[in-house]
């Protein structure tokens, strides 16, 4: 039996009916951990289905989203941006509105209700740019539970402001040296620490990747991002938007966007990933869908930046929330049935466009959505005037002011 | 033993041998390619002769999320010093061609594997003389993927059982184990915490009351005490990390292996098996 490498790419029924019942989409996902995780996994999906389906559950959770989270976010016309580059009518899906400035919350809200619903009683978590990080470490601090977050040590220097926040939040931070002190390797620490305390602790991932169930229920908390989408451009326009773009990385942001629109045929979705230096430069770029193959890491098969060996690459991109060299399995799925476009957005190509829109809307981005906007600024000059466009705004750019400042060369 | 087959793998005429002079086997752990590959094949065709009865060799990945820093420095240091897949292979053949005897097991990750591609692993794999694996990342629940096809070849797919593992989980886990069941002693990363061996004990007897398989225990284990009592509760332990911090610890200043690097490997050994042994060192 030869090992598959590719998927069966011929279009389902419908694109919304995964995972399977052994959490894969297609080729992709799956619960490829160790054996002292297994049991966890298995208990956490079980306990997942239970509070999916109970009503109080998910009454609390809205409760939580609306009066803590702050949700809805505002679907806002950038009417600057749209008149600039004369092309689709371009909506931001505010998320960067959130409670601690990202999407990252809604989430961390979700995921420790059902901590807490298990009994666990320690909680840890790994992040990148910081925002799940804090997420995290918010939810901790307001329902008592001790917390403790792994990151790489290079993105606690290019991500400080986020490091301080934890902090004060009362979270312990362990800065990873391993590797290239990215969140690949916050990801390798905190699952080090999962498999050691096994019995107490829940371990929130902040992305839709990782062993089943976590993509499918990190994808179902931040379907609510979408799910509003729908509702409030009914209510602004009279119908569905034509084109959605959004960030990826571990892809969290984006599924939660795309998801309730797979099947809505005439709605082309966009998912931008980091092209770093290039995709031609080698280990340079961190876009893993359009320059790396299937393989398998962190709990689920899915496409990974590597080499011919299989040994997984450090990759590279200016923002740390991208800096994965992997993505979410059910993004891997949806690259090759062809239902979502990804497409790369380089360093420089997101430098230019946090700054577009610090200028014209008088909005900071994180580097994370700046390279969706970069991306954005290519497509919308060519699409007709009545095209709806919505961007997702995952992130607000507070954290990115000091390194984004220095690499334009600005005195502060 | 008239009564039985004879066995048919290394693994099981090892553990037979062992059975009939009444001692645990001894299980060693070292990185292929750690720290380059020479020493490496040096370290390893001198293990049986200090007292290994088994060779786990790791084939190096970048993301040991299952290990501790000891044996993940060493599979860094394999990777730096240009050791691949292919070598790792060739590693083994080397070693089969001046001892047919000693059972090897690959130990690793998936991901090397399922590039390479699996298929053409595993032909290559049986045909250079490995007579088992153990992938960490790859559960029960994925067998069809790797280990019925290992086991087609005749190659044993050695399972890892967990503190974790309850009685409703076992049999998955030993539905279709060959050669011996591991017990990982602890919740944990490899070289981590000591093992309490009253649980282990009480563990392994679990685990044998459903399997006819030996049992052997590692993670954790590192002086010849420890390894002697917790022989007693199994049928044989593993050490690995102790063994690659030998290696670390003799590397001289360029990071290069030392001139004691071979020897200090080979003389833990010797202690070790001499402890398992019941026997006073013989170094």
């Amino acid at each position: 039996m030869a090992s598959p490498t590719t998927s069966d790419t011929q279009a389902p029924n419908s694109f919304r009916a995964g995972p399977d019942d052994h959490g894969f989409f297609g080729l992709y996902g799956g619960r490829f951990v160790a054996e002292t995780l297994m049991p966890l996994i298995l208990e956490l999906e079980q306990a997942y289905e239970a509070a999916k389906n109970d009503a109080g559950f998910q009454a609390e959770l809205r409760d939580l989203l609306e009066h803590y989270g702050g949700r809805p976010s505002p679907l806002y016309f950038a009417e600057r941006l749209t008149e600039h580059l004369k092309g689709a009518k371009i909506y931001f899906k505010r998320d960067e509105l959130n409670h601690t400035g990202s999407h990252k919350i809604n989430n961390c809200l979700g995921q420790i209700q059902l901590a807490r619903r298990m009994g666990k009683t320690r909680i840890i978590a790994e992040t990148g740019a910081g925002q799940h990080g804090v997420a995290v470490a918010t939810v901790c601090a307001r329902f008592g539970l001790p917390c403790e977050i792994y990151m790489g040590a290079t993105d606690v220097a290019r991500q400080s402001p986020n490091v301080a926040r934890m902090h004060m939040l009362g979270a312990k931070v362990h800065s990873v040296t391993s590797g290239a002190g990215t969140l690949k390797d916050s990801m390798n620490e905190a699952l080090r620490d999962w498999v050691t305390n096994v019995r107490d602790t829940y371990y929130i991932i902040g992305t839709a990747a990782g062993p089943h169930p976590y993509p499918a229920m990190v994808r179902d908390f931040q379907a609510v991002i979408g799910n509003e989408v729908r509702k409030q451009m009914q209510e602004r326009e009279g119908r569905l938007p034509d084109t959605l773009v959004a960030a990826i990385g571990g892809g969290s942001n984006a599924i939660g966007l795309f998801y309730p629109f797979l099947d809505d045929k005439s709605v082309k979705i966009y998912g931008v990933e980091a092209a770093g230096h290039g995709i031609d430069v080698p280990n340079g770029h961190n876009a893993s869908m359009t320059g790396g193959r299937p393989g398998v890491l962190h709990g689920n098969r899915t496409y990974l930046i590597q080499d011919e060996d299989g040994q997984i690459l450090e990759g590279h991109s200016i923002s740390a929330g991208l800096d994965y060299p992997g993505v979410g399995p059910e993004h891997s799925w949806l690259k090759d049935t062809g239902r979502v476009s990804y497409v790369p957005i380089t360093d420089k190509e997101a430098l230019d466009a946090f700054q577009l829109c610090a200028k014209l809307e008088g909005i900071i981005p994180a580097l994370e959505p700046s390279h969706a906007l970069a991306y954005v600024q290519k497509l919308a000059p060519t699409l007709p005037k009545d095209d709806l466009l919505v961007m997702n705004m995952c992130g607000r750019g507070d954290k990115d002011v000091f390194a984004v400042a220095g690499y334009l060369g600005m005195k502060i | 033993m008239p009564s039985q087959t004879p066995p048919q793998t290394r693994i099981d005429r090892c553990f037979a041998a062992l059975k009939r002079e009444g001692r645990p086997a001894f299980v060693t752990f070292v990185t292929a390619g750690d720290p380059d590959y020479e020493t490496s094949k040096a370290i390893l065709l001198g293990l049986p002769e200090a007292g290994a009865d088994v060779i786990e060799i790791g084939m190096p990945f970048s993301d040991p999320m299952a290990d501790g820093p000891a044996v993940q420095a060493s599979s860094l240091r394999a990777l730096q010093a240009g050791q691949t897949m292919k070598r790792t292979l060739q590693l083994v053949r080397e070693f089969r061609a001046k001892d047919n005897l000693t059972p090897i097991i690959l130990m690793g990750y998936y991901n090397p594997i399922y590039v390479y591609p699996s298929a053409a692993f595993l032909d290559e794999a049986r045909d250079s003389g490995v007579d088992g694996m153990i992938v960490v990342d790859v559960p029960p629940e994925a067998d069809e993927e790797l280990c019925l096809p290992a086991m087609e070849r005749g190659l044993s797919f050695i399972r890892l059982a967990t503190p974790t593992t309850d009685d409703k989980r076992l049999p998955a886990v030993l539905a279709n184990t060959s050669g011996f069941v591991y017990y990982v002693s602890i919740t944990g990363i490899t070289g981590a915490a000591a093992p309490v061996v009253s649980d282990v004990r009480a563990q392994v007897a679990r685990i044998k009351r459903s399997t006819p398989l030996p049992v052997v225990v590692g993670f954790g284990v590192r002086t010849p005490e420890q390894a002697k009592t917790l022989a007693d509760c199994a049928d044989g332990v593993v050490v690995g990390s102790a063994l690659v911090e030998a290696i670390r610890t003799t590397l001289g200043p360029d990071g290069k292996a030392g001139p004691d690097t071979i020897s200090s490997v080979h003389r833990i050994v010797q202690n070790l098996a001499a402890g398992l042994r019941g026997a006073a060192s013989r170094v």
